[in-house]
């Protein structure tokens, strides 16, 4: 192509595409090794502080308020409680709006995580709704966050303010 | 509690679009049209790539300037294990290539085999891509000019 015909055919460029790619090769380390083969199992595990008693999930190997090491490990039932949500109105990859993202506190856990909610219309979505995880089929588990596909309402009262005031 | 540490690959990637403005516009124009461009500043100097303000008295610059695609080595480093992304998949120099005609040298890949072959003073030209879509890839490297 001649950079003449280019000259006269094209409009000057006045927009570039500038993508920033950066490869990690991330170890989460040897208590989110075993939180991550937990899910491959299907449990969600944590672990609580020796000294506040409090239940990391994911599990750190220690507590950053007490900075002691957490060694205790226990099994979580994989239902919890809604404590803050946000309701998507645009597209996300792989997600049709409106769609629901929630800081669900686990039962049993002192600290929250974020999921997707699903089977459940946007608008019913409270706080203190009560709500399990569904995990991808077992042939398909992986090491990996994403055997669970998303948390759903379960057929409970909501939980009482009390038992979550602390996490909205 | 023994466990077998987990490690996977983890990668965070971003694509900016970005208006170039009239400067750097120009600049990449011309790029895709095979020509390299500066721009005359304040005092005289053409600067490369064309830049918006002149860097001492900050005015507006307007002025465009073409340059020619060989120049001259001012500095460079010597890269022995390129990555990903980068210009050219086998071990080359990373320059500052000032253009002839031009005040100021740009960041450039030289494409020469062993570190022994490039120095400072260096003549060089650009090497162009076949298919030029108006991007700073259109200016693949440059070779050595014996
Ligand atoms: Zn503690």
């Amino acid at each position: 192509m001649s950079a003449d015909v280019v000259d006269e055919a094209v409009p000057p460029v006045t927009v570039i595409e500038c993508p920033t790619r950066l490869d990690f090769s991330y170890t989460p380390g040897v208590a989110q090794s075993r939180f991550l083969r937990a899910l491959e199992r299907g449990e969600i595990t944590g672990q609580r502080c020796p000294k506040c008693k409090k239940v990391y999930v994911p599990p750190r190997g220690a507590c950053s308020m007490c900075g002691v090491a957490t060694e205790e490990e226990l099994v979580l039932s994989g239902k919890g409680t809604i404590t803050t949500f946000c309701t998507t109105q645009i597209p996300s990859p792989g997600l049709v709006p409106p769609y629901v993202t929630a800081w669900i506190r686990l039962d049993g856990s002192d600290i929250t995580s974020m999921f997707l909610i699903q089977e459940c219309d946007p608008a019913e979505v409270r706080l203190g709704m009560r709500v399990e995880a569904v995990w991808v089929e077992e042939a398909d588990r992986k090491a990996d966050l994403g055997n669970i596909s998303y948390f759903r309402p379960i057929d409970e009262p909501d939980a009482e303010y009390e038992t979550y005031k602390d996490y909205v | 509690m023994k466990t077998d540490v987990l490690t996977a690959p983890h990668s965070i990637e971003y694509t900016y679009t970005r208006s170039t403005g009239p400067m750097i516009g120009a600049f990449m124009t011309g790029l895709r049209d095979g020509k390299i461009i500066g721009v005359r500043g304040a005092d005289g100097r053409v600067h490369v790539p064309a830049i918006d303000y002149d860097p001492v008295t900050s005015e507006d610059l307007s002025e465009l300037v073409e340059v020619a695609d060989t120049g001259v080595v001012t500095t460079w480093s010597w890269n022995d294990q390129p990555r990903s992304g980068q210009p050219l998949e086998h071990p080359f120099a990373w320059a500052l290539v000032r253009w002839d005609g031009a005040d100021t040298a740009m960041l450039v890949a030289v494409d020469c085999g062993d570190a022994s072959t490039i120095s400072t003073g260096a003549k060089v030209k650009a090497r162009w891509a076949d298919e030029r879509t108006g991007t700073i890839h259109d200016l693949c490297c440059c070779e050595l000019q014996s």
